[in-house]
């Protein structure tokens, strides 16, 4: 069986994707709750990816990640509810049907502010080594969620700790010109009578397409000269710059990269929730996302997917299980699945360090040292 | 005037709390260079410990003074507190010692939400108030208020750092601890134990965290299991502010941090005629941050070092 899939590589991936194809199917058989579940993981896939390019590769530790999540998300939020409407009448003349702004707009302007914001970031940060750099990141992190939760006087932009609600879903494929409705993710699709794709499985398969293009990029990227430069300053800073590195250009392209990466996982959260709001961009957040890539394996693509969806996935699963164990009645309310989530989820962050510090999946490491033979 | 004077009072106090915090963090930073992001927390059980034993001991004997039943919650929860610190250390930091950098920080994260979950299933997630044990008449002071709190916390934070640099400078450990932060390899080949080193700055680094714990809870008169994680946060920053592994610039930085952010939430929506209130407040600490170290990457009072390659 193992000497197959080692002959057949390709044999051994389409069989790997065709199973996440039909996931999504099995699962909503059994309830929406668990493709929820897979949708979550998958965006926490694609943050950890973007945090990996950062952390990872760059080697610059950045505790405010989801800033620039949340940039995303209240892009789409303010481009694609009414809220705007509601709060400017000039607004509402305007847009008289409101601004419904179409995802092939907002995923490239997401990107492109919160890789603004990043490199907004990353310029005066530049100078600073590790621990000071983490600390302002996360002073950044911080500031922009205090701004969202407060900038809904005098102005009223972001509504404050009330969030942005009755967000589009996202529609696809939609041309008006054409005639064409495209699909709207946000309804279920019935194929037969007794049959339908779910809206939270149409969205696991947009999520699926995005996490799978964003680890060809960061796959390609790790392999080039970008990538290799983003390596060689993780390693050592001066070296790198005495073999010709631009390294003041190269970090503030990792972190503008890594920003891109946040700001499209925030457009499809808000789309996919409907609702955003300061709560969810919470420094715990951020600390999540890098104890996702930590934990997977620092650097590494499958380590950094496999920690993403351990550590978003799992505590779910076990939610459930203690819901149905009825926990909270046998522990006098002591416990609830929240709370037992969140110790598990410290448990494994201590755990899975103390026995395997370099993560669970690290990259191998490789031309170090000559092989040296076996039993030896 | 009279504000600016108040202002000054408030900050005064806030920051010799974010002081003894961020003394803590200053230390075990130059010794090991790890954040130690459990330290609020640290902070959070002291207060905690104390609230408990406060409240038991009201209800068993409620004759006895304030300011004794004050005092005796405070060293028992010292040394709780301490073995606490110590126990960390062991079992999440000590065998990391030699692995990548980002290893321990994420167990130091891992043990600050275990503390904090833990803390909320044996004391429950409410709000819980904390006895006022001092007297709480206000002492009148050249147009200002300060209370008798206050002043205890401003008094305990004077000893404890005088007594901190008695022993940093002049002891025995103190040199020990110096040398060991200088460089642990060389300061084991003079005889120096650096477990043992490292051991003693967590439990100092404790001691100050609960002594600032329990006056923060005294002053704002309620304790909870997340009460630590601000706190820690803004000494943390206080540490970087005035140049992390110095112990005058966590104090300074301390200090300097609870001044701006007291000055400045008091005249912030004064100053924008209403647009930035005081909601703002715990944002100052990080502009503050990004601004100084942008000047000076190396903090207020920190050296520029070389990075070792």
């Amino acid at each position: 069986m193992h000497s197959f899939f080692k002959q057949n590589k390709t044999a051994a991936w389409l069989i790997f994707g065709a199973m996440l194809l039909v996931l999504p199917l099995l699962l909503q058989s059994a309830g929406n709750f668990w493709v929820r579940i897979a949708d979550t993981a998958l965006l926490y896939v694609l943050l950890a990816i973007g945090l990996n390019i950062v952390v990872g590769y760059a080697g610059l530790l950045d505790l405010g990640f989801v800033a620039f999540f949340a940039i995303g998300a209240y892009m789409y939020g303010l481009m694609a509810s009414p809220h705007l409407s509601e709060a400017f009448p000039w607004f509402a003349q305007m847009f008289p049907n409101g601004l419904h702004s179409s995802v092939w707009l907002v995923i490239p302007a997401g990107a492109a502010i919160a890789g603004f914001f990043g490199i907004l970031l990353g310029a005066p940060t530049l100078k600073l080594r590790g621990d000071y750099l983490a600390i302002v990141t996360l002073g950044f992190g911080e500031i922009i969620r205090v701004f969202l939760n407060n900038l809904d006087h005098p102005v009223n932009i972001t509504n404050g700790p009330k969030g942005l609600s009755q967000i589009d879903s996202i529609t696809l494929f939609k041309f008006d010109a054409l005639g064409i409705p495209g699909i709207n993710l946000g309804q279920a699709i019935d194929v037969t009578e007794d049959f339908a794709i779910n809206s939270v499985t149409l969205y696991y398969y947009l999520f699926l397409a995005l996490a799978v293009l964003s680890v060809i990029v960061c796959h390609r990227l790790e392999l080039s000269r970008i990538g290799r430069a983003w390596m060689a300053i993780r390693e050592d800073e001066i070296a790198a710059k005495a073999m010709g590195i631009n390294t003041r250009n190269m970090k503030l392209l990792a972190f503008g990269m890594g920003a891109t990466f946040g700001g499209v996982s925030g457009v499809m959260f808000s789309a996919f929730q409907g609702f955003v709001s300061p709560e969810s961009f919470s420094l715990m957040e951020s600390i999540m996302i890098v104890a996702m890539v930590v934990l997977g394996g620092i650097g590494h693509l499958p380590g950094v997917i496999l920690g993403a969806v351990l550590l978003s996935a799992l505590p779910e699963v076990l939610r459930w299980v203690s819901g149905a164990m009825d926990l909270q009645s046998i522990s006098g309310g002591r416990l609830d699945p929240a709370i037992l989530r969140q110790l598990l989820i410290a448990l494994a962050m201590i755990i899975v360090m103390l026995l395997r510090p370099r993560g669970l999946w690290p990259t191998p490491e490789h031309g170090k040292a000559l092989q040296i033979p076996a039993g030896k | 005037m009279d504000i600016l004077l108040q202002q000054i009072i408030n900050g005064l106090v806030l920051g010799s709390m974010y002081a003894l915090v961020a003394l803590g963090y200053t230390m075990v930073y130059g010794i090991i260079n790890l954040i130690n992001f459990a330290h609020g927390e640290v902070l959070m059980v002291g207060a905690l410990t104390s609230w408990a034993i406060i409240t038991n001991a009201q209800e068993a004997m409620p004759g006895l003074p304030g300011w004794l039943l004050l005092l005796v919650a405070l060293v028992i929860s010292c040394v709780v507190a301490a073995a606490l610190n110590f126990a960390i250390e062991k079992i999440a930091y000590r065998p990391l010692r030699n692995s990548p950098k980002l290893a321990p920080l994420i167990t130091a994260i891992g043990m600050s939400i275990l503390l904090q979950t833990l803390a909320m299933i044996i004391f429950k997630p409410n709000y819980k108030p904390y006895p006022t044990l001092l007297p709480a008449a206000p002492i009148q002071f050249a147009g200002a208020v300060i209370t008798t709190t206050q002043v205890m916390i401003l008094a305990m934070t004077a000893v404890s750092l005088a007594v901190l640099m008695y022993v940093v400078n002049y002891t025995r450990l103190g040199r020990a601890m110096r040398a060991t932060a200088e460089n642990p390899r060389v300061a084991a080949l003079m005889g120096v134990k650096p477990d043992m080193v490292i051991s003693a700055t967590f439990i100092i680094g404790a001691v100050l965290a609960t002594i600032a714990g329990v006056m923060y809870a005294s002053n704002y008169g309620t304790v909870q299991h997340t009460m630590g994680f601000l706190p820690g946060l803004k000494a943390f920053t206080a540490a970087v502010f005035g140049g992390i592994g110095n112990l005058a610039g966590a104090v300074v930085g301390g200090v300097l941090l609870g001044l701006i952010e007291s000055i400045g939430s008091g005249y912030l929506g004064m100053l924008t005629g209403g647009v930035l209130g005081s909601h703002y407040s715990d944002i100052f600490a990080f502009i503050v941050l990004i601004i100084v170290l942008t000047l000076r990457p190396s903090g207020l009072l920190g050296e520029r070092v070389a990075d070792r390659a």
